[in-house]
């Protein structure tokens, strides 16, 4: 019996993305699908905070603007970000004038909302709800590691802040994209506690999920058409391989990790993107136009986050990380 | 004449070397431990200050001069030497010696720190 | 699992996540720290040779060459370069004073949005403050030390 997943019998739709991406991010494969391509990512703002807010509330108002409704249709928004107090979502949830959920996953923040929403819907009790967060480079490093002015070295695990934000529509009809199934994942922790190699921290986490989501709906692995996880990076992906596989589980043939793709040179970023902007864009715009073009029907959103904060890394803890995964496909 | 400015020329040759080379052993360090800026700072300080305190820094400074005094070690040195000097005119001399010899760095720290953060904002990296 | 087990299964997957380390480049990190730290100890030299034209020597030549430098650190910061040095260079740079200077100035000018009291002021020496902290410390014990022995 399902343990930690739910299948969806109504199926709530996917009806619409909006998404919103910094100028390195454009220079990937995300460039070509996203809503709006910044060329500054201040956003015509002051701080980069006030940046952050005002993608996210952009990545919102165009997820409603693409699903051909208007503010007053949208019944609720679940949201999140990095920054502490998820400022930036709520401050972006002030702009609307609907009922505002906050939620915090770092970055699987994306597929917890998701999950939520379509929950939410399935169960009844809304009609449409909004699922969405970003994340901003400079704010995030600011907050997690040293000022964006200070000649420090980044070590060749190390990942890079995705600057973006993606939010989704999520509905009780109208569109081809269901949200079929989510599996909760439960917190992991196998005692890493280098906060530069986030990719290791977080894969058992992703694996935990991935396994646990294919066991309780009795799929193989095969039965997708991609596994997506959240911001693994190059080095995480590699050992979310490995580890399904230690379980008698192969999804190296159709596993992709939107960090490890987001960026197109891997310079500086060394492992490729984080963050919760990460999976959210790429989900939101690359992702949803393959999957509404049917070049993809079935896919397994797992968004992975590591849920440390400064003060725990401080401290010499390890870190727990998560991740929820949504199967989404396409149906008649 | 010749032989000053060569010996000038030979200078600049040491203080590179030696500079270079504490910077070197300070890489080494960062490469096989996860330390940042911050800790490197401190302990690359400590060095000068203990190695000043057993007066075997000076005969470096002597050798090398701007090499030395300028990676963080000369700053632990300068302190470590105010501080011997000030012990030299008693106990005060020994409390306040280290910080003002080190006043000329940290003032001009602040002052054009606060001035250049007036002016400049800080900016995304490009990569 | 046990505990035990648990730290076993911990210690053995860092292990295993250890053994995919991208390898670092001992020589060539050295190499640029080496060439970097020597060029900024060379234009403190610089410095020396120049003021000592002017006529400064002992204490007020030495202070006047950080000066100069911390300047220039600063000045680099401002504009958004020393980040970049510090970047490929590692140590190279941030050893020398320079990467002093690039250590307090960071911070001031990355939460000056916070505004100029508890933004600016306050958050100045949170990279920094530690080596005033040891060094006022340390000088301190070496003085006292020095004035026991006479």
């Amino acid at each position: 019996m399902a343990k930690h997943t739910i299948i969806f019998d109504k199926r709530p739709r996917i009806l619409s993305t909006g998404t919103v991406a910094g100028p390195k991010e454009c220079a990937g494969v995300v460039g070509k699908y996203v809503d709006k391509a910044l060329a500054d990512d201040m956003f015509g703002e002051s701080t980069y905070e006030k940046a952050e807010c005002k993608m996210l509330t952009y990545a919102i108002g165009k997820a409603i603007e693409n699903a051909g409704m208007k503010e007053e249709d949208i019944d609720m928004m679940i949201s999140g970000d990095l920054l502490n107090q998820i400022i930036s979502a709520s401050f972006a949830a002030r702009d609307f004038d609907f009922p505002f959920l906050g939620v915090y996953g770092a970055c699987s923040t994306m597929s917890e909302s998701l999950a939520l929403a379509a929950a939410l819907i399935d169960a009844g009790y809304f009609k449409r709800i909004v699922a969405a967060t970003g994340s901003h480079f400079s704010s995030a490093e600011r907050q997690y590691r040293y000022p964006l002015e200070l000649g420090n070295t980044r070590p060749p695990q190390s990942q890079w802040t995705v600057t973006g934000a993606g939010g989704t529509v999520v509905a009780d009809g109208g569109s081809d994209i269901a949200v079929t199934g989510a599996t909760f994942g439960k917190v992991v922790d196998f005692g890493i506690t280098d906060v530069n190699n986030m990719g290791a921290a977080m894969a058992p986490a992703a694996c935990d999920t991935i396994l646990t989501h294919l066991r309780d709906t009795g799929r193989e692995a095969d039965y997708y058409d991609l596994i997506v996880t959240g911001d693994l990076g190059a080095l995480g992906s590699r050992i979310v391989k490995d580890l399904t596989w230690e379980k008698g589980v192969d999804i190296q043939p159709n596993h992709v990790d939107c960090g490890e793709i987001v960026y197109n040179v891997i310079e500086d970023e060394f492992q490729g993107g984080s963050g919760a902007g990460c999976s959210a864009v790429v989900f939101s715009s690359y992702l949803y136009d393959k999957l509404k073009r049917r070049e993809i029907n079935r896919v397994l959103f797992a968004a992975t986050g590591a849920l440390l904060s400064t003060v725990s890394s401080g401290q010499g803890e390890s870190i727990p990380c998560i991740c929820h995964a949504v199967s989404i496909e396409n149906v008649r | 004449m010749f032989a000053e400015y060569l010996d000038v020329l030979f200078m600049f040759a040491k203080a590179f070397a030696v500079g270079g080379l504490i910077c070197a052993v300070a890489q080494l360090i960062i490469n096989f431990t996860d330390w940042t800026s911050g800790k490197i700072l401190v302990y690359f300080m400590l060095a000068g200050v203990v190695l000043q305190g057993l007066g075997v820094y000076q005969y470096l400074v002597d050798f090398a001069g701007a090499g030395a005094t300028v990676p963080i070690c000369g700053f632990g040195y300068l302190l470590a030497n105010g501080a011997i000097r000030g012990a030299q005119k008693g106990l005060f001399g020994a409390f306040t010696g280290a910080l003002s010899a080190a006043s000329a760095g940290v003032s001009a720290a602040v002052i054009f720190s606060f001035i250049m953060a007036l002016i400049f904002r800080s900016r995304s990296k490009k990569n | 699992m046990t505990e035990k087990n648990r730290e076993n299964y911990n210690k053995n997957y860092i292990a295993y996540v250890n053994s995919f380390d991208p390898p670092t480049h001992h020589f060539k990190n050295c190499l640029r720290a080496f060439g970097v730290g020597g060029f900024i100890c060379c234009i403190g030299q610089f410095f020396r040779v120049v003021l000592e034209a002017f006529g400064l020597s002992g204490d007020e030549l030495a202070g006047t060459v950080s000066v100069l430098l911390i300047f220039l650190g600063t000045l680099l910061t401002g504009l958004g370069v020393y980040d970049r040095i510090g970047r490929n260079a590692g140590a190279g740079s941030i050893v020398p004073i320079t990467g002093f200077a690039n250590s307090v100035c960071s911070p001031a000018i990355e939460f000056k949005t916070e505004g100029l009291i508890y933004g600016l002021a306050a958050k100045m020496f949170v990279v920094a403050g530690p080596i005033i902290v040891y060094g006022v410390l340390s000088g301190t014990i070496v003085g006292i030390i020095y004035w026991l022995l006479g």
